[in-house]
């Protein structure tokens, strides 16, 4: 096996581990090929099972042959490990440190890992665009599902399968191919069943400088527009960054060519500037002062809140123009692989009560962000410790995620899911044993053969043990559009991803399961009253008869 | 009087958020400003807004614009209202009307002396014998070997602001006590405040010495030596001073100062650093400046919360106590605390350390001991700095405001902890500045007696007590005192946060449009009526000859307490039903569906709250006796506080 060479001491003794407000442990340190174990020689303490994945950093540290290793992880949370034996702390470091960057694909740990839960629902198959498409097809007989994409040929980032209007042919859908960033033509993103209209997300338009245009695309997204209507683009970048994108051949919908819609632009960062922002973010988190001009400064300096708002807002805008000013709407940044799916995800949640059920959010993901091409492995390759330069690394998923909180912390009711599943998402995807968020796109799954070499995160989830523990006990359905505050006074910082391992949670998760408590005693109380009623109510019927006769 | 009667038709309220605004009737009378919505479509209900006279910081009238003439009231609550009235006339006899009514001039016009609750005198004394301070020193152990009651204060000759008992070493003998008093700023010489009975170690506290830049006093050092002695726990005892050193060496020029450590044996000297009361109002005032900017972004947002210092001083605060604290129970030291006067910071830092001491304070009715012990008893000039009567500007300061924030930043630290939620805090911020109640009034217990407010007024802890169920936490764990009995809070900065409940409490969009406190404590009344239910049901099985089933011990009921039905007032007047909920919410939809114009520019997002009804039975009471009685018989005030949910 070829781990074994990258493993130079498997194994040693009298490591010892510290965590933030938790025990020390003191055990043997084991390295395998996709974890790094401490167990304690007692039989019950817990032990740490830590997947190499999930490293982000380490720093090593000596003092006299006593070596110190810092594991910094992709979650955020930073642990030290004591090693007796400089020569041991140094093979460990150096074998972490390879272990934790392997590029290669085949040896990433989801195509090692046999589940040993029983999969009741294969994840892979739960949320296929056949499916979804039936549900539109109930509502709808405008659209229909192209295969135009079949063999990935038109848009190497799209599915194959994508629904379109119905009075589109597939060639036409080529043709607008070409006109648009990365082959993706504008498709259905979301269909709003009160009033008909629709989100189409795709990538800016080839336009150049030039000012070239296509026929066919204009045709495509005019389809969507009702007799008279007109319809809303939201480019998700600022008017002088649209402008910029024209010199690289990119550009944005003119009015002369695309007179039935207006154009309106948001300022949502590139992903480059949102990576930096979570590093400031992290590092101010992270700060031991106790200054609090400090901290605030370093917060602001992050922005990491500003582009929370600005992602929010623009979501707020799409959902909008779709339910109030009943208006179609096209989303679409540079490529219509981030900011764009931020934005229609939101946009989603905030319209569609489905969206916020454990499995309508599951199915968003799947349709908005991995159907949709999502670059996941590019983008959670390395997180907010990292030392080597980021290439393509954006917090852009755990942005939406953020987001998301954020809605639910105003509507606490109206989420089916707890925090906990929003921070159970933002762990996967930097570090798994399932494959779901493996890939960049439909296509790289596909030829990694990922549902067949790899358990799907849903199927895990979707146990009912699982479902359980990310359920929200204060869910009841509301079949409402929910608008949220987007003021800086109404957004609060994510604790519990930034300053989770900043503090003991005892507090509060037990103040959390006393709140579980009481409303699961009220469930239990209404049964028994129910029951109760009831066998009254019979004996009242029967005894009447009994006495009669 | 003409001021006091009038009313004023189509005048427009300005939403202080978002573009919108509705039009209705403006009424005054002789407690209230009242604005009713005009009821333009019968199937919502109107809005009202209930502004108390008390409750009025300043009112502006702006420059005259097209649309009429504006009018922006700002409340001590932190209600801001921005009022057009159409003629300009009617805008300046509500201007001036208002500006004769929000400066009483005598304590006699304060509301407290007329309100009028439909309660008997047997009642209303039994309200004001709720709390007992002696009982309370009972409860901590005093007097007992070390520490006894003294009567040189009896008739407040001796420090005027104190209270009439007051407990001291049992060393400290008379001639010691007024020694001491005379060395000390306004007379307020040390005195025993809380008692931690565990380690015998006391808190004291004081103002600061009259020391100048050499003055010393045998007495007042024979008083620091009788806490030393009283303590055999610790060879010393710690004199916080929570000024910052420069201030208290500013002070020594002008006779006062600080205590020397060469001439009193055994203390250890400490400065804090807490800042004064107007850098304190300054503060706040700029933290308000920013947050009632409109299209703030978060930048801004963030910059000014850093730059206002606010949440700084409210961290030096917290971490003053959270000093005393460790000092008291990890040390076993006394400590003596004090500042220029010992009203106000030492107020804040000994009631703050007390209630991380102390599990008693954390529930509802402790909490209403410790603040009528360390604020109302000791002399915080509530008068003054809440501006009660026209006085000095600058005397008003945020300095209980800021102690109500720092008991918030802890209960959001340990939300087990506490028995009462942030609404208890916020309707007792609400009340001390309303001025409905006795309990604030003046300055001083001497001034209270020859106000007679015992007798005159009502208090607000009776109030507060017969309604305290809206004021639960429903995640209070009483056996949590069991397992932590001191608070050890974090004092990292990521920990304070801004407290939008109080300083937006009355800009409904800011908030959550569903509250998990008010959800959850719903459902925790209704589990006690369950079990009522269960019971009466069982009682009727049983007649049929049908027995219980043995009660399941999960099931068994953990809240034994029957509470009193909700009444319809108050902040968790939203409806409790989701359907209601439903209903409103479509309804906040129907707002945001008139501002589709402006979608597309660049606007907020926020989405602005339904207009739901503040307090309609009791309008509708009203309405008949506008013209006729100065004073409305049902008012009580709590529409002043906003439906923030939902």
């Amino acid at each position: 096996m070829e781990f074994a060479e990258l493993i130079k001491t498997p194994r040693v003794d009298g490591v010892v581990l510290r965590r933030p407000f938790l025990p020390t442990v003191e055990g043997t340190l084991c390295l395998t090929g996709h974890h790094l174990i401490l167990s304690s020689r007692q039989d019950n303490t817990e032990e740490l099972w830590l997947l190499h994945a999930n490293i982000d950093a380490i720093e090593k540290r000596f003092v006299g042959s006593l070596g110190t290793i810092i594991v910094k992880c992709k979650d955020l949370r930073v642990i030290q490990l004591d090693i007796p034996g400089m020569e041991e702390c140094l093979n460990i470091a150096s074998s972490i440190e390879v272990l934790s960057t392997l590029d290669s694909v085949s040896l990433m740990y989801p195509l090692f890992y046999r589940p040993m839960f029983q999969v009741i629902e294969d994840g892979w198959k739960s949320f296929l665009p056949e499916d979804a498409f039936k549900d539109l097809e109930s509502m709808t007989e405008e659209w229909r599902l192209s295969d135009v994409n079949k063999d990935y040929s038109v848009c190497s980032s799209y599915p194959p399968l994508v629904a379109v209007p119905k009075d589109v042919d597939d060639d036409t859908l080529r043709k607008a191919a070409a006109f648009r960033h990365g082959g993706r033509f504008p498709v259905l993103s979301y269909y709003h069943k009160k009033n008909g209209m629709v989100m189409m997300r795709s990538g800016q338009p080839l336009t150049g400088t030039n000012g070239r245009r296509c026929k066919e695309d204009e045709k495509l997204i005019n389809a969507t527009l009702r007799a008279g209507k007109r319809g809303y683009i939201i480019d998700t970048r600022t008017v002088s960054v649209a402008q910029q994108a024209k010199a690289r051949g990119g550009g944005f919908e003119s009015e002369a060519n695309y007179p039935q819609w207006r154009r309106i632009h948001k300022a949502i960062e590139r992903s480059s500037i949102l990576q930096e922002s979570l590093i400031k973010l992290v590092e101010a988190c992270n700060d031991q002062s106790h200054s609090m001009d400090r901290w605030l400064s370093k917060l602001e300096a992050s922005n990491w809140q500003t582009h929370v708002k600005e992602i929010l807002t623009t979501a707020c805008l799409a959902a909008q123009c779709i339910d109030r000013e009943g208006a179609s709407v096209l989303v679409h940044g540079t490529e219509g692989t981030d900011s764009t799916l931020q934005v229609t995800s939101l946009a989603q949640i905030i319209l569609d009560p489905a969206c916020r059920t454990i499995q309508g959010f599951q199915a968003l993901v799947e349709r908005e962000w991995l159907q949709a091409g999502h670059p996941f492995q590019q983008r959670c390759s390395q997180s907010a410790y990292s030392n080597s330069k980021p290439r393509c690394e954006a917090p852009v998923f755990l942005l939406f995620l953020d987001c998301v909180w954020q809605i639910l912390r105003q509507f606490p009711c109206s989420f089916q899911f707890s925090q906990h599943f929003l921070v159970l998402l933002f762990e996967h995807t930097y570090a798994s044993q399932f494959g779901t968020f493996m890939g960049n796109s439909a296509s790289e799954r596909s030829k990694l053969n990922l549902s067949q070499k790899t358990v799907s995160l849903w199927s895990w989830v979707n146990r009912p043990q699982e479902v359980e523990r990310l359920s929200n006990p204060l869910y009841e359905a509301n079949c409402l559009v929910i608008w949220p505050s987007v003021a800086p006074q109404s957004l609060l910082l994510w604790e519990g991803v930034f300053l989770r391992w900043k503090r003991s949670s005892r507090c509060l998760d037990e103040a959390y399961d006393e709140m579980v408590h009481i409303i699961q005693y009220n469930k239990e109380l209404q049964n028994k009253v129910n029951n109760l009623r009831r066998q009254l109510a019979q004996l009242e019927t029967e005894e009447p008869l009994l006495q009669t006769p | 009087m003409k001021y006091i009667q009038s009313s004023v038709e189509q005048v427009r309220l300005l939403e202080r958020f978002s573009n919108k605004s509705t039009s209705g009737t403006l009424h005054l009378t002789a407690t209230h400003l009242i604005f009713v919505e005009s009821n333009n479509a019968a199937t919502t209900a109107a809005q009202e807004i209930w502004i108390l006279h008390h409750h009025i910081a300043s009112v502006e009238k702006l420059s005259l614009t097209t649309s009429g003439c504006p009018l922006v009231i700002q409340c001590r609550n932190f209600r801001v209202v921005h009022f057009v009235v159409q003629r300009e006339r009617d805008c300046h006899d509500i201007y001036s009307s208002l500006l004769r009514l929000l400066r009483p001039v005598s304590y006699d016009e304060l509301y407290a002396f007329s309100y009028n609750p439909k309660q008997n005198e047997q009642q209303r004394e039994e309200g004001w014998q709720l709390i007992d301070l002696g009982a309370e020193f009972e409860r901590m152990g005093v007097p007992c070997d070390r520490w006894q009651l003294t009567d040189v204060n009896r008739d407040y000759k001796i420090c005027e602001t104190y209270p009439r008992d007051l407990y001291v070493p049992i060393t400290a003998s008379k001639p010691i006590i007024v020694g001491s008093s005379k060395f000390r700023s306004k007379g307020r010489f040390p005195v025993l405040t809380y008692f931690y009975q565990e380690k015998k170690a006391a808190v004291c506290r004081c103002s600061q010495p009259l020391s100048g830049f050499s003055a010393r006093c045998l007495e007042d050092e024979s008083m620091l030596q009788a806490i030393s002695k009283a303590n055999h726990n610790s060879r010393f005892v710690y004199v916080m001073d929570t000024r910052p050193k420069l201030n208290a060496m500013a002070n020594r020029a002008a006779g006062k100062g600080y205590e020397n450590e060469d001439n009193y044996s055994n203390i250890r000297f400490q400065f804090v650093g807490i800042e004064n009361i107007h850098v304190m109002r300054t503060s706040l005032q700029k933290l308000l400046e920013v947050v009632g900017s409109r299209f703030l972004s978060v930048n801004d947002y963030l910059l000014g919360l850093e730059s206002c210092g606010w949440l700084r001083h409210v961290k030096a605060v917290v971490d003053a106590a959270i000093f005393l604290t460790k000092a008291v129970t990890v040390e076993g030291a006394s400590v003596l605390v004090h500042c220029s006067d010992g009203w106000d910071r030492t107020a804040q830092v000994c009631s703050l350390g007390a209630l991380l001491m102390d599990p008693y304070y954390r529930t509802i009715k402790g909490f209403m001991v410790l603040i009528e012990k360390d604020w109302i008893s000791f002399g915080h000039k509530f008068a003054d700095r809440c501006d009660q009567l026209d006085g000095d500007p600058k005397e008003v300061s945020p300095v209980f405001t800021q102690f109500l924030e720092c008991v918030w930043q802890l209960t959001e630290q340990f939300p087990q902890a506490f028995e009462f939620s942030e609404w208890l805090l916020l309707q007792i911020h609400e009340h001390v500045h309303s001025c409905q109640y006795g309990n604030f009034l003046a300055n001083n217990q001497r001034q209270r007696e020859e106000l007679q407010l015992g007798d005159r007024t009502h208090s607000l802890w009776a109030f507060l007590l017969r309604e305290q169920q809206n004021y639960l936490n429903p995640a209070y764990c009483p056996t949590y005192a069991d397992t932590h009995p001191v608070l050890e809070p974090s004092t990292l900065p990521c920990h304070f946060k801004f407290w939008r409940n109080m300083y937006h409490q009355f800009d409904r969009s800011m908030h959550p449009r569903q509250s998990v406190l008010k959800n959850v404590l719903t459902l925790k009344e209704s589990n006690c009526k369950l079990e009522d239910t269960i019971k009466d049901l069982e009682a009727r099985l049983q007649k049929h000859g049908i027995s219980p089933p043995t009660p399941d011990p999960q099931a068994s009921p953990r809240d034994q307490r029957i509470l009193p039905t909700r009444p319809h007032s108050l902040i968790l007047e939203a409806p409790l039903s989701r359907k209601e909920a439903q209903r409103q919410q479509e309804e906040e939809e129907e707002e945001v569906g008139e501002e589709v114009t402006e979608c597309c520019s660049d606007t907020e997002r926020t989405v602005e709250g339904s207009s739901g009804t503040e307090r309609k039975e009791s309008y509708s009471d009203l309405q008949g006796t506008y013209g006729a009685k100065a004073e409305p018989a049902v008012v009580s005030l709590e529409f002043g506080v906003a439906r923030m949910t939902c």
